[in-house]
């Protein structure tokens, strides 16, 4: 009969120690070979600890609920035709690290915990008991190595403690290290290579974002937006629009859709002067315009700004292009007058190929309608009995709901919607 | 006041306080990883150690020492050498020289910081909370709110409260400064620096009288390394007064009242009176209790990344602890850099070697025999005198007793390093070397070390520890 000493082993991960749960065996017990002797739980996983041989218990070190780190005592056997360990108890100094038998990491299988499910660390008794290749410390002895290695283990989340040194007096080379983490041996659980960054870059909101950041809270906090998603058409004003391109004279510029959405608000608007409007809420007045001042949300490379095309009614299409491209450029080049900055009566908002699926326009105030063409794009569509493929649009929109209500801002965004669905009637007298 | 004088708010990401071995290095470091740093010195760059400590003084003993070498010369006779006059010293000029040495390394800490594009204030700085100071400047306050606070305030002399500074009662900051040899010298307190000064001062001729309320000199050091240095002084008629307390002045003004183990009184006249009882860290003055920081006695508490109690306010140097030494308070300001650049690192040396730069110098890396022994390590000692070692005997440093001591465990590691010889700080940086990398004796034997030098002594003590055969 010989004692075997069953230590807990090196469960991965970074696990240093763990916590005895349930002890399944007691002093006096006789084991079979994989027989459960301990629950242990670490921060990852619970893990069932097994008995690589078969014996008697004779001593059990560990009360439920106490930590133990890697390498301590768990069970004490008496084994058959074993010769090995002393006790426990009279080799204190015993080291932390596992008791890996070589320092070949094949010839160490590190057994992984694995959350629910219980795996069967085995440790080969004979080899145990074998003197280690290594040299081992003295507990509480500090780790051996160069400062460049101390410094990796460091920033990989290794603990040297753990880690066996090949060296001389127990040295920890950077192969060691290497050899450690190829079996298995635990780094740390924080990224290595990424440091985690914490730097905050304070940015005072001056100029036109502080504007534009003003403006914004001035409408939102002002204005209860009503906003409205409609789905359109757009197939025969595509048509139109690719057609008048191809065909255009030299001194025409090329259309976007744009133009076609002035002209047709241009139309539909003095059939709701309430919503060609700037709404003076202090003084309780709302100012209806007859001349439609279309304003242009345009981004600059110093932020969002509005030029506005004036009197779009006095427009054709071309012009309305021209207009459009003339001033969001003034706008782009910091060049655009006051005159061309104020004084929009409803505005246009699109992000072109950005345009997305919907949005939720803010009204730039004092007006009380915006509208927000979204992406063209080419959907199935159901006619009839029949998928056909339509370009469609949804087309967003907010109102400022004191003045226009949802029906009459829903009539609205239907009116626009036939009109740009059947683009004759923009141009229809 | 505070309407006429102007006001100024900025912020960075660093600000360090103090411009000395911590934290000027700190700065340079944070600088060339590009963070937006300020330095906030109120004297002079440099701090203690390049204005009023390690670099004045060390220019001092030199000079102290080719005096002494000069006047021997010119008595007795050396190698062959006389001279037919006395030399003459012309003290305002020794001190001329040094304050130049000092100069030029002033100016180049302000290149250095130059270069790492660190913006310096002088002046001084004050803390409202842990993250904001307002630093009092020529031109008008400076409020500057940071994202990382490093503290590198340092440390000033102990005053003895029975015995102020000021008149003939003087400070290492002063000695290095005197405007004459005091004639005669009287030094409270037998630590290094007052070993140091008072060395160089009986070098350069004052009659010089140590007291020290402790039985021995160099306390931190065992006896026989400070034996050579006791031996020395014995030699050079310095007067020892050890195991007595310093009463205060004289009635005279002009002499210092001790008392001895009898409870006798004895009167030692003295032109000066320099106390060097120890440093204290500068924790008055500068808002450190409006930062709400964990105390550690009288310094300030840090963990191993010098991290203080409160997040991104960081601590080095003497501030946070013994040994109060430039080149540990250096070291951790690298690695504070590092760690607010984003890497990971922690202050976590081997060893920090220490040298005492008396007649002749000591060098003490690691534990000695008698700490080994109090830390129940089994350890073997074993020394290699430099009255065998060629080189020593050529420089005539052989005669003065001293010696390299190798300190080992029974597996070979080496666990502690000293030395004591003339010019044996300079083997410091092996000796720190050998331990940082864990050296055992054979690492240290394996090494050709040239013939023929100090460093040889070395190589035998390594060898004589190791088991023959």
């Amino acid at each position: 009969m010989g004692q075997y000493i069953f230590r807990l082993p090196d469960i991965g991960e970074g696990v240093a120690e763990a916590e005895i749960v349930v002890w399944h065996v007691k002093v006096g017990d006789r084991i079979e070979e994989d027989q459960s002797l301990v629950d242990v739980m670490t921060d990852k996983a619970t893990v069932d600890m097994t008995s690589p041989v078969a014996g008697i218990v004779t001593a059990i070190h560990g009360d439920i609920g106490a930590m133990l780190p890697v390498g301590s005592p768990l069970v004490e056997l008496d084994v058959e035709g074993y010769v090995g360990d002393t006790s426990a108890a009279s080799t204190p100094t015993q080291p932390a690290p596992n008791p890996k038998p070589d320092p070949a990491p094949v010839a160490a299988p590190t057994p992984k915990a694995t959350p629910a499910v219980a795996t069967t660390p085995k440790v080969a008794p004979a080899k145990t008991a074998a003197a280690p290749a290594f040299a081992t410390r003295p507990a509480g002895d500090a780790p051996l190595a160069s400062p460049a290695t101390r410094r990796r283990a460091h920033e990989l989340g290794i603990s040297l403690q753990y880690v066996p040194g090949s060296g001389p007096a127990g040295r920890i080379t950077d192969d060691d290290l290497d050899t450690y983490i190829a079996s298995g041996g635990s780094i740390g659980t924080s990224s290595a290579t990424t440091a985690p960054k914490t730097t905050v870059t304070d940015t005072r909101i001056i100029g036109l974002r502080r504007k534009i950041a003003e403006k914004m809270q001035d409408s939102k906090r002002r204005i209860p937006h009503f906003t409205y998603v409609e789905e359109c058409d757009l197939t025969e004003l595509e048509a139109l629009r690719q057609d008048l391109n191809a065909n255009r004279s030299s001194d025409q510029p090329k259309l976007t859709l744009l133009p076609f959405f002035m002209r047709a608000l241009v139309r539909i608007l003095p059939e709701f002067p309430h919503v060609n409007s700037r709404y003076d809420d202090d003084a309780g007045v709302l100012h209806s315009f007859d001349g439609v001042h279309i304003g242009i949300a345009t981004q600059t490379p110093s932020g969002l700004i509005v030029p506005l095309v004036r009197h779009a009614e006095t427009l054709d299409l071309w012009d309305c292009a021209r207009e459009l491209a003339r001033v969001s450029q003034a706008a782009r080049d910091g060049t655009a007058s006051r005159d061309e900055l104020t004084g929009s009566t409803i505005t246009l908002t699109s992000l072109g190929a950005l345009g997305g699926i919907s949005a939720t326009p803010v009204i730039n105030h004092p007006e009380v309608a915006i509208i927000g063409p979204n992406k063209l794009v080419d959907r199935p569509i159901v006619q009839g009995p029949y998928v056909t493929i339509r370009k469609m649009m949804n087309l967003s929109s907010s109102f400022d709901h004191r003045i226009v209500d949802g029906y009459d801002a829903a009539q609205f965004i239907q009116r626009l919607k036939r009109m740009i669905e059947h683009p004759a009637l923009i141009f229809m007298n | 006041m505070a309407q006429d004088k102007k006001v100024t708010q900025t912020k960075a990401k660093v600000l360090i306080i103090g411009g000395g071995p911590g934290g000027y290095v700190a700065a340079e470091k944070c600088g060339q990883l590009g963070l937006d740093t300020i330095l906030v010195e109120a004297d002079r760059l440099g701090g203690t150690c390049l204005t009023r400590g390690c670099i004045p003084s060390k220019a001092l003993i030199h000079a102290a020492s080719r005096f002494e070498a000069i006047t021997a010369a010119a008595t007795t006779g050396q190698f062959g050498i006389t001279v037919d006059a006395k030399p003459k010293l012309n003290f305002m000029e020794t001190v001329d020289w040094k304050d130049g040495i000092v100069g030029k390394l002033e100016s180049g800490v302000a290149g250095l910081m130059k270069r790492a594009k660190v913006r310096v204030i002088n002046g001084w700085a004050t803390f409202s909370d842990a993250k904001t100071c307002s630093i009092e400047t020529a031109e008008g306050t400076v409020v500057v709110s940071a994202e990382h606070v490093i503290l590198a305030n340092g440390s000033q002399p102990v005053e003895l409260p029975f015995l102020p500074f000021g008149g003939i009662v003087i400070s290492s900051t002063e000695a290095l400064s005197l405007p004459d040899i005091p004639k005669r010298l009287v030094i409270v307190g037998a630590g290094y620096i007052g070993l140091e000064l008072g060395i160089a001062f009986r070098k350069l001729g004052s009659e010089v009288t140590i007291v020290e309320a402790q039985d021995r000199i160099l306390p931190l050091y065992d006896s026989a390394l400070v034996t050579p240095v006791r031996r020395w002084l014995d030699r050079h008629d310095v007067t020892l007064h050890l195991g007595v307390k310093a009463r205060g002045l004289g009635v005279d003004g002009r002499s210092l009242e001790i008392e001895t183990t009898n409870h006798e009184t004895i009167t030692l006249a003295a032109d000066r009176i320099l106390v060097t009882v120890g440093r204290k860290p500068v924790t008055d003055g500068w808002g450190l209790e409006n930062m709400a920081l964990t105390m550690d006695g009288r310094f300030i508490k840090v963990d191993d990344r010098c991290a203080t109690s409160s997040r991104n306010v960081w601590a080095i140097g003497d501030l946070v602890g013994e040994p109060m030494l430039a080149h540990k308070a250096s070291a951790q300001a690298a690695i504070v850099a590092e760690i607010i650049a984003g890497k990971k690192r922690r202050f976590d040396p081997v060893a920090i070697p220490a040298v005492c730069f008396t007649e002749p110098e000591i060098v003490s890396v690691g534990l000695s025999p008698d700490d080994a022994k109090a830390a129940g390590i089994p350890a073997t000692t074993q020394s290699f005198p430099f009255q065998a070692n060629g080189r020593a005997l050529t420089m005539a440093a052989g005669d003065d007793g001293g010696f390299v001591r190798v300190v080992s465990r029974e597996d070979g590691r080496i666990i502690g390093i000293q030395a004591v010889g003339q010019h044996v700080s300079e083997l410091s940086g092996e000796f720190a070397h050998a331990m940082e990398m864990g050296s055992v004796l054979a690492d240290v034997a394996g090494t050709i070390h040239v013939h023929p030098t100090l460093s040889e002594a070395f190589h035998e003590a390594a060898l004589k520890s190791m088991p023959h055969g």
